[in-house]
């Protein structure tokens, strides 16, 4: 975690290709940024611009958008979510992310990767509506493998049934 | 006259530097090669001699069977024993015994409550000693330690009523597939008195899991149908997913993460080397083999539509077999190859459908209640198995046309049939609410026998191979 941040300031500004990461996070802790051996590019305060952190502080939270039961498409409260994303990434033309897709433990492991990636790509095709390059958006389906809520009960399906916008670096 | 089939393993341990050189990236994943399966060679063959059918289900599961341990002609040290073959020939039985129990089969007396017979009452039974233990049925064995270390195992079963052998094989095997002859005299027991096709010869691979709901560890592993000599293949750095045996053991088809991505990789049990199974830039899920092991199914996702591929094994150009805008998914072959059943949700939602091999005719078979899953075509072609949902998630059958629908389970989250090689029973996984522990299980087509698989650790995905070559 601590390299990630460390080498972000490296890497904002290219496109990093998501084959050297193996495992993104579905969303970083709002953590502060590391102050031993990272030569911290920036002012001294606020979250460092290509972070998680910083992503997720713009859009106040709304990285993540909700999805009803089996279902994709992309409701007005998801698509509030997405023009707030959709402005940091036009105000922030270098950064790239992933959107992450995922579906609740509620159903078989193989139609939910199909789902988490329907999910994935309702987002990503909402934001290039909205003008953001297709070749800035990743998607990946992680289908029931990555729970939020830990619960098997409604509210935790509900929080499970998302699509995660996470910066590459 | 005794040994009718020979086991003779080849290759049994490729060097674990080849598993590293194949393809870095994909194959940063896996741990070291595993033994490949032996081959067996037929070398000659004889009928049991007796007639002997029986037809009625309910009367040969009471058939009450003695299967005292296999007696030896020398006790001799083998490596696979550590106390010699006469320790080895009571294991075996033990093997036999455990086999026919843990499966509802008969009901065996095992060897730890039977006297052990001699090396010559093996062919020449005391008759008296075993029907005065009310037993109907007897299985006799021996076991014998070759000049060259591999291992002559006989198996005989006897009709106690006609005091008369009813069938009778053997089998030289190495060492280290000692298990294996012990399975297929339970194959020839169970064959025998239930005319059924054997399944105990085989193997399941499944996945692995260790560590909490939020961040499960999954690993690729194999194992013999009875949990014998469990193999783990990747190391869990990578969340592994979904595996499938090629129809004659020496591959593995899987979906692995091991570049951030869902991809289906194809694993080579010999070498130990990987290789992405289609270069597409998408996601490539639900990998399946024809059942000549000939071409793989998969599904692949593009711009978040997915359908139903497939690919010659050795490579070659894919052809689209779905284009309907849902989620085609899956698909699971009918034994002759000329049909494939799917999952698709283009209907609203999950669905069952049939379509011929080259995509072709596509229809939907399954009109009931809730939505079907997952299908399994049976080895025998007589029923599909599926995951029923309606309301919970349950494990069912249905005959080809969609008819005669029958639940076998009744667990919160029972997933993902895989049938026995003979078609007999079912294999699947049990989702524990609330903590999310999976274990696999296994029913019977009665829906009578349920019994949980143990497992070193929780377990998923399972996927039962056919019957050894």
């Amino acid at each position: 975690m601590k390299l990630r941040f460390a080498t972000v300031a490296l890497l904002a500004g290219t496109v990093a290709l998501a084959a050297c990461k193996k495992e993104p996070p579905e969303s970083l802790p709002p953590e502060p940024a590391p102050t031993t051996s990272a030569p911290t590019p920036t002012g001294p305060t606020g979250p460092v611009l290509g972070t998680q952190e910083h992503f997720e502080n713009a859009v106040n939270g709304q990285n993540v958008i909700y999805f009803d039961l089996d279902r994709y498409n992309v409701d007005s409260a998801d698509m509030a979510a997405l023009q707030t994303q959709a402005q940091y990434l036009a105000q922030y033309p270098n950064i790239t992310i992933t959107v992450e897709g995922h579906a609740d433990e509620r159903g078989t492991r193989e139609y939910n990767l199909a789902l988490g990636e329907r999910r994935a790509n309702s987002a990503k095709n909402y934001l290039v509506s909205l003008g953001v390059a297709a070749n800035r958006i990743r998607t990946v389906s992680y289908g029931k493998e990555r729970p939020a809520a830990l619960g098997s009960n409604e509210a935790a399906w509900a929080q499970n049934r998302r699509a995660v916008s996470v910066v590459v670096n | 006259m005794k040994p009718i089939l020979a086991l003779l393993t080849l290759a049994l341990f490729a060097a674990p530097a080849a598993a590293q050189d194949a393809q870095p990236t994909a194959s940063q994943d896996l741990g070291a090669p595993v033994p490949t399966v032996g081959e067996v060679e037929t070398i000659e063959q004889q009928d049991g001699g007796l007639t002997f059918t029986v037809t009625d289900e309910s009367e040969w599961q009471d058939l009450g069977i003695a299967i005292p341990g296999f007696a030896t002609d020398r006790d001799t040290p083998t490596p696979a024993n550590s106390s010699g073959t006469a320790a080895l020939g009571k294991e075996l039985a033990r093997v036999v015994f455990n086999d026919l129990k843990n499966n509802g089969l008969f009901k065996p007396v095992g060897p730890d409550a039977l006297p052990q017979p001699t090396f010559p009452q093996i062919t020449a039974p005391n008759w008296p000693t075993w029907s005065s233990r009310g037993a109907e049925m007897l299985v006799h064995g021996y076991v014998r330690a070759r000049a060259d270390n591999k291992l002559t195992v006989g198996c005989y079963l006897y009709d106690m009523a006609l005091k008369s052998e009813l069938v009778r094989e053997g089998w030289v095997v190495e060492p280290a597939d000692w298990r294996r002859a012990a399975h297929k005299c339970s194959d020839l027991v169970y064959s025998r008195l239930s005319g059924e096709d054997p399944f105990f010869d085989s193997r399941i691979a499944y996945i692995a899991e260790t560590g909490p709901k939020g961040n499960r560890v999954k690993r690729l592993a194999i194992m013999d149908s009875d949990g014998a000599n469990h193999r783990f293949i990747t190391t869990g750095r990578s969340t592994a997913l979904t595996p499938r045996f090629s129809p004659d053991y020496s591959k593995l088809l899987y979906l692995s993460y091991v570049d951030g991505n869902p991809r289906i990789y194809v694993y080579d049990i010999g070498s130990g080397r990987q290789s992405l199974v289609a270069e597409t830039g998408n996601p490539t899920i639900a990998p399946r083999w024809s059942p000549d092991g000939r071409y793989i199914l998969y599904s692949m996702a593009v711009a978040g539509n997915t359908d139903i591929y497939r690919v010659p094994a050795g490579g070659g150009q894919s052809v689209r077999l779905t284009d309907a805008p849902g989620i085609d998914i899956g698909g699971s072959y009918s034994p002759d190859g000329s049909q494939i059943v799917f999952e698709s949700d283009r209907s609203g939602g999950q669905q069952i459908y049939v379509m011929n091999a080259d995509g072709s005719n596509q229809r939907r078979i399954s009109f009931f209640g809730g939505r079907a899953a997952t299908p399994e075509w049976s080895p025998r072609g007589d029923q599909i198995a599926f995951t029923r949902i309606a309301g919970d998630f349950n494990i069912a059958v249905m005959s080809p046309n969609g008819r005669n629908m029958r639940t076998l389970t009744d667990g919160w989250q029972d997933e993902a049939p895989t049938w026995s090689p003979n078609g007999r029973i079912i294999q699947f996984f049990r989702t524990e609410r609330g903590s999310g522990k999976a274990s696999l299980w296994q029913v019977d087509l009665t829906g009578r026998n349920l019994r949980r698989l143990p497992t070193p650790v929780d377990a998923s995905d399972p996927a039962w191979g056919p019957i050894l070559p």
